[in-house]
């Protein structure tokens, strides 16, 4: 998806080249800490952009997407969820490790559920947690291949594996909002344009593109700074 | 007195040529465990320690590493005399064939034990019929390790076996030896310290052991969350403290990998220089 | 040291082994025969046919009134089971035994072993035979040429074998030791009394220890004749350079 922003900022720019470094958040943060040259870092958690923000590495960032985490379950369904009420019923469940981003919010939507559904809904759910995978991606993989019955993963990824799984929908009291920040390095050899960068995916084309596959767009406005 | 000729430039210049070579490939393999070391120093160790993940990731580690080398060593050792004594064309295939998990990722070969062993898997179905799932288990972590370790042990097994001195074995053929008297009182002790040094590469493959595991056995800890695996975790947290998990498996191996040449020594009271042997 | 009953060692093969085809026959009585011949014209891999190593594409190997093997009849005794000794020129002494255990693996190895308790005994008693029971406790590698023939000697003879087959037998001897093996080899090569093959490139050799020499050239044996007269008149070139005899 990222690659499709990048064709449409060089058409829009011409002569420019965009060159796009996929990694793990904490692996690029670290890059970076240790020297690389970058002029824009994205992020799919905000820790790490605000321990660049503290060491004076990155600009002031800026919301441009957000993600939903969804529930999501093999084709052929073999625990039968038809709801997250269900969930207990799994015996094969993967979440997230507790220190990336897709885990600790299941963490949170767990303990949110247990408020709501009550009768230990989330002791029941994590007896049945086989494996904390570390990133979204993993946990997706292992419910495709049909290792596991259920997993928490964003709703991005649910749909970029739609031939492979199915998705239900995680009750909004319960759900969370996952905020992908963007944010300028201060030591970025063409400021110019990664302003533009910066501006580019926060316009209605950047935006439209991000929901296409499946992001929330960046939230109104008045809530585009960070907070302090 | 005699006055010694003055030294020939070709061989200056190749003493030079050797000496550079070799810095420059020791700084590309040291420097960077010298700047863990040193970069963390011996509170980093201690942090290590402290770290909740650390003891058990350490704990079974040790634990599946030790049953996969133990595994690969028993399992191995026939096929690989079999393949060294073998005149079949088909030998050398099956030789090759047995290479194989060490060239694909290391992911990717999780996959493919999947793919065969997991639930919906080939051979996985049955087993979960019969009530006995792998995945996500120890079991899960022993089997990965042992796929990707046990190519490092046959191909130095088989060179072993392949090197023997066949008068030996004809000796000891004609003096009344039998096949299983042959292999194990003749064989094995021959070949001996080469096994010695293939089954610590393969040892220290199963410790570093990590994206096999990850896919195949999951990522509990206590119940398949290995050394590496919390190392990879914790990078999530604090670089530091994998850091410091790092240097733990740095030590730990080192020290291992130490043992194990000096049993290789032991064994015939002149060193066989043959641990690290490939 | 057992001498075992023994009888003759006849045998007519042929044998294809990659580019090269051995086709021989020979009898040997209880007396040593020297093997000679040019380089590769198969005097090792005639051995190792008899040994069973090598499997003949057809023949017959008889020793006293067993047969070792038979294409007609599809008869294969296994080389561990045909008590056939083999003496291979680096003597053939496990490295990672001492001498002493080195005999007690042959004696070990017997059809009828010794309890165990009694092998130890019997493996110091043959190596004392030979002189070398000081040396007991000692590694090959830590033994000189001569004590390694000696032991290895020792070690084939705690088999008690039914004949002998020794391939270059002082070639990896300095020449004091070479003298000293040969004054034994003969000696207990006349005390043992089983056929024996000498395969050897050493006149001196032939000369103390056969009584016979066998003239191999191209995987055939052209010709056995007694010493007296492989010198006498030498069946070719080869044979005649080397036992110092006027040219065919």
């Amino acid at each position: 998806m990222f690659e499709h922003l990048a064709a449409a900022f060089e058409k829009r720019h011409a002569g420019v080249k965009v060159r796009l470094s996929f990694a793990g958040s904490q692996e690029l943060r670290i890059q970076i800490e240790q020297g690389a040259r970058v002029d824009i870092f994205a992020s799919a958690d905000e820790r790490h952009m605000a321990a660049l923000r503290k060491q004076g590495l990155v600009r002031a960032e800026t919301v441009f997407a957000r993600n939903r985490p969804v529930l999501v379950v093999p084709l052929s369904n073999p625990a039968k969820l038809a709801r997250f009420a269900d969930l207990p019923k799994a015996r094969h469940v993967v979440v997230g490790s507790s220190e990336v981003p897709i885990g600790a919010y299941a963490e949170k939507i767990l303990a949110a559920a247990d408020r709501h559904y009550g009768r230990a809904f989330r002791a029941r759910v994590l007896a049945h947690v086989q494996s904390r995978e570390l990133n979204a991606r993993q946990v997706l993989a292992k419910v495709a291949l049909g290792e596991a019955d259920a997993g928490i993963v964003y709703r991005t990824d649910a749909l970029a594996m739609k031939d492979r799984g199915s998705t239900i929908a995680i009750p909004s009291p319960i759900n969370t909002i996952a905020n992908y920040p963007v944010a300028m390095a201060t030591a970025a050899a063409t400021p110019d344009l990664a302003e533009a960068w910066v501006g580019f995916v926060t316009s209605k084309a950047g935006q439209d593109a991000l929901a296409a596959a499946g992001f929330l767009g960046a939230p109104p406005t008045a809530a585009n700074a960070s907070k302090p | 007195m005699k006055t010694r000729p003055p030294p020939d430039p070709r061989t200056l210049i190749f003493h030079l040529g050797m000496a550079t070579c070799a810095a420059g490939f020791l700084t590309l393999l040291v420097l960077p465990f010298a700047a863990l070391v040193l970069d963390g120093g011996p509170l980093a160790i201690w942090r290590g320690f402290q770290c909740a993940l650390t003891w058990p990731a350490l704990r079974l580690s040790i634990e599946t590493t030790t049953v996969s080398v133990v595994l690969v060593v028993l399992g191995g050792t026939p096929v690989a005399f079999w393949l060294a004594r073998s005149k079949w064309r088909s030998a050398r295939w099956l030789e090759t064939l047995l290479q194989l998990p060490v060239v694909i990722p290391p992911a990717v070969g999780g996959i493919a034990l999947l793919l065969a062993f997991g639930r919906r898997g080939l051979f996985g179905g049955l087993l979960e019929r019969m009530g006995f799932s792998p995945s996500f288990s120890p079991v899960a972590v022993v089997m990965a390790q042992v796929f990707v370790s046990a190519p490092f042990y046959l191909h130095a097994a088989v060179l072993a076996f392949g090197r023997l001195n066949p008068a030996l074995l004809t000796v000891g053929r004609s003096l009344g030896a039998t096949p299983p008297r042959l292999f194990f009182r003749v064989a094995l002790p021959l070949a001996k310290p080469a096994l010695i040094g293939g089954a610590a590469m393969s040892w220290a493959r199963a410790l570093g052991e990590f994206g096999a595991t990850l896919m195949f056995a999951g990522n509990m800890t206590g119940k398949t969350q290995t050394l590496p695996l919390a190392i990879y975790a914790a990078l999530e947290v604090d670089v530091r403290t994998a850091q410091a998990l790092s240097l733990l498996l740095v030590m730990f191996a080192f020290g291992l990998l130490l043992a194990l040449r000096n049993l290789d020594r032991q064994t015939d009271g002149k060193p066989q220089g043959a641990v690290l042997t490939p | 040291m057992t001498a075992s009953a023994s009888g003759k060692l006849s045998f007519a093969l042929e044998c294809s082994l990659g580019g090269f085809s051995l086709q021989s026959s020979l009898d040997l009585d209880a007396e040593p025969v020297a093997l000679v011949g040019p380089n590769g014209c198969g005097k090792t891999s005639l051995l190792l046919a008899l040994l069973g190593i090598h499997r003949p594409t057809r023949g017959r190997i008889v020793l006293g009134d067993e047969v070792l093997f038979d294409s007609a009849t599809a008869v294969r005794c296994p080389t561990e089971a045909r008590r056939l000794a083999y003496l291979p020129q680096d003597f053939g002494l496990f490295p990672f035994l001492t001498s002493r255990e080195n005999v007690e693996f042959a004696i070990s190895c017997r059809p009828d072993p010794p309890a165990r308790g009694e092998r130890r005994r019997i493996a110091v008693a043959c190596l004392e035979r030979f002189a070398v029971g000081h040396l007991a406790a000692r590694k090959p590698r830590q033994l000189s040429g001569g004590e390694c023939q000696r032991v290895a000697l020792a070690r084939t003879l705690a088999a008690a074998p039914r004949a002998l087959l020794f391939d270059e037998p002082t070639a990896s001897l300095d020449v004091g030791a070479r003298a000293e093996v040969r004054a034994l080899l003969a000696a207990s090569l006349h005390e043992l009394a089983i056929p024996t093959l000498i395969v050897t490139h050493d006149q001196g050799d032939i000369l103390a220890l056969a009584r016979r020499v066998a003239v191999m050239e191209n995987g055939r044996i052209i010709a056995c004749t007694s010493l007296a007269d492989a010198r006498r008149s030498p069946a070719n070139a080869f044979a005649a350079r080397l036992l110092d005899a006027p040219a065919p």
